[in-house]
């Protein structure tokens, strides 16, 4: 069974219909790379799975749990969607960490504020705590930052501070790891360190969802492919096969200005 | 006539007794201007349009006027034009309309910074809290509100600087601060008369007052140095 099923999503702002009948599944320890022209709609399907925007209509289904359906509104309450999105994680193109915060704490905060909620831990808080921040240091050693864990974002370059960031959304565990752009904000000498970083979770068999324009990248990293144009899915199929060989003439046309470069 | 040094102890202590008054209307001022300010700013952000809209002209009206002339109509106005003092007498009375003049003016200012501070907060904070699972009042406390702070210290300190030389506004409605208590020696108080000094001296009433402010905002500043 698929871990993520995505069913007939639409999203429309105002009169402009920015998702069209976006279906498609993802299987568990696979990576999804989304490709396509600016504009095409692939910062909005990710929101629409982070419960940042609400598709008009279609389904989200995770694990066999419907997560959304536009014609449920009982998938909706709020305080159900809070629990909702912790399936998914979240890397953005800007990092968007909280920079009064140092790294690790970062990492943390997070968890801390939802054990903080459980039941037993005023009396547990020091060993939650302890055991929270062990395993952020285990997943900043991971990300290479081991020596900046006490350092504010403003402190780090871009690619550390987007490592962070990946650290951060792993700290909960997700079930699909979502990233937008994760290396457009940075300078190209930087972008290597970041996509290393995915390349070795993707390896780990993290099921991830990558919105990128790094073609090689996702070429060799992704599973599968999604190419699309105008808010709909124009193509999609395994990785190697759409970037190499795409049967849609627009695939092609977008492919090449890459090849150009 | 008296010597200076005679006329010292008298001036000092009508010196003290103003700028009392003064320390009072400077820090009930604070005191509500702080917290008004935060309702007005969210009224100027409210989504309903009318309630924005009437804001927005309260406070360009409160700014676009000098608080002198505010002064002088809310406390006068409901005396001449209404019939009847709302302020009550004497001296309380006219610290009440300065307090709720100064109040409302100050307000006015603070809610135009809270809200460049609020909007000065990228989005990405608030979606970067939402997809950790956090609640709308834990990303308030937890991440966008002392980045506000940081951004609102600065103007903040400069109004509120601002502010200890604004109390002497109050005297045109003859409210007895520092400035009042120094110039009745020009005049003539308790046997002394045509005396400038006691006016220089209320400037460094003001001068000390400001100083300490400005150091103590100064370390806020820094102490919030430590991101960006
Ligand atoms: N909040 C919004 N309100 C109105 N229109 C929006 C909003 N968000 C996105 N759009 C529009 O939806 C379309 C798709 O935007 P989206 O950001 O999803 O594209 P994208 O594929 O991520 O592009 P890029 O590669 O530039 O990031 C665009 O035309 C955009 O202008
Ligand atoms: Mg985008």
């Amino acid at each position: 069974m698929a871990i993520l099923e995505v069913r007939n999503i639409e999203k429309s702002f105002g009169s402009t219909k920015v998702l069209k009948n976006i279906d498609f599944s993802l299987e568990q320890g696979q990576a999804l790379a989304i490709i396509g022209s600016s504009g095409s709609g692939k910062t909005t399907l990710l929101r629409c799975l982070n419960f940042l925007e609400r598709p008009d209509k279609g389904k989200i289904v995770v694990q066999g749990e419907t997560l959304f359906d536009a014609d449920d509104p009982a998938t909706m309450r709020e305080k159900d969607v809070r629990m909702k999105r912790l399936h998914f994680g979240m890397v953005f193109q800007s990092f968007n960490l909280f920079p009064q915060y140092t790294a690790l704490e970062n990492v943390m905060l997070a968890n801390q504020l939802l054990e903080k909620e459980k039941p037993g831990f005023k009396e547990h808080k020091k060993e939650i705590y302890a055991q929270i921040e062990e395993h952020a240091k285990e997943l900043l050693d991971k990300m290479g930052l081991s020596d900046r864990a006490d350092h504010y974002p403003h402190q780090l370059s871009g690619g550390q501070q987007q490592r962070v960031a990946i650290a951060r959304a792993l700290a909960l565990h997700p079930d699909i790891l979502c990233f937008d752009e994760p290396t457009s904000a940075l300078d190209p000498e930087l972008t290597g360190e970041v996509l290393k970083v995915i390349r070795s979770l993707a390896d780990q068999n993290t099921t991830m969802v990558i919105v990128t324009h790094e073609m090689a990248f996702a070429r060799d990293v992704a599973d599968q492919v999604i190419f699309m144009d105008e808010g709909i899915i124009l193509e999609q199929g395994d990785a190697r096969q759409v970037i190499e060989h795409p049967t849609q003439e627009r695939t092609k046309q977008f492919l090449s200005r890459f090849a150009e470069k | 006539m008296s010597t200076i040094m005679e006329q010292m102890p008298i001036v000092f202590q009508a010196l003290n007794v103003g700028f009392v008054q003064t320390l009072k209307l400077f820090f009930v001022t604070l005191l509500g201007a702080f917290p008004l300010g935060l309702v007005i700013a969210f009224g100027s952000m409210s989504g309903f349009r009318p309630l924005r809209y009437l804001t927005r002209i309260f406070v360009w009206i409160i700014r676009g006027t000098p608080l002198m002339i505010q002064l002088l109509i809310i406390y006068y106005f409901p005396g001449l034009v209404l019939g009847k003092t709302i302020w009550g007498g004497g001296e309380d009375g006219r610290f009440l309309a300065a307090a709720v003049s100064f109040i409302v003016n100050y307000a006015c200012y603070f809610s135009e910074i809270y809200r460049g501070g609020i909007q000065s907060v990228p989005k990405g904070q608030q979606e970067a809290g939402l997809v950790l699972g956090m609640t709308k009042s834990q990303i308030f406390f937890k991440v966008t509100l002392l980045q506000m702070i940081k951004r609102i210290v600065p103007p903040i300190s400069n109004e509120i600087i601002t502010l200890v030389k604004d109390t002497s506004l109050a005297r045109i409605i003859a409210l007895q601060e520092i400035i009042w208590a120094g110039q009745a020696f020009l005049k003539g108080s308790q046997g002394i008369s045509g005396q400038i000094w006691p006016l220089f001296f209320t400037a460094v009433y003001y001068l000390v007052f400001s100083g300490i402010l400005t150091l103590l905002l100064g370390w806020l500043e820094r102490k919030l140095d430590y991101f960006k």
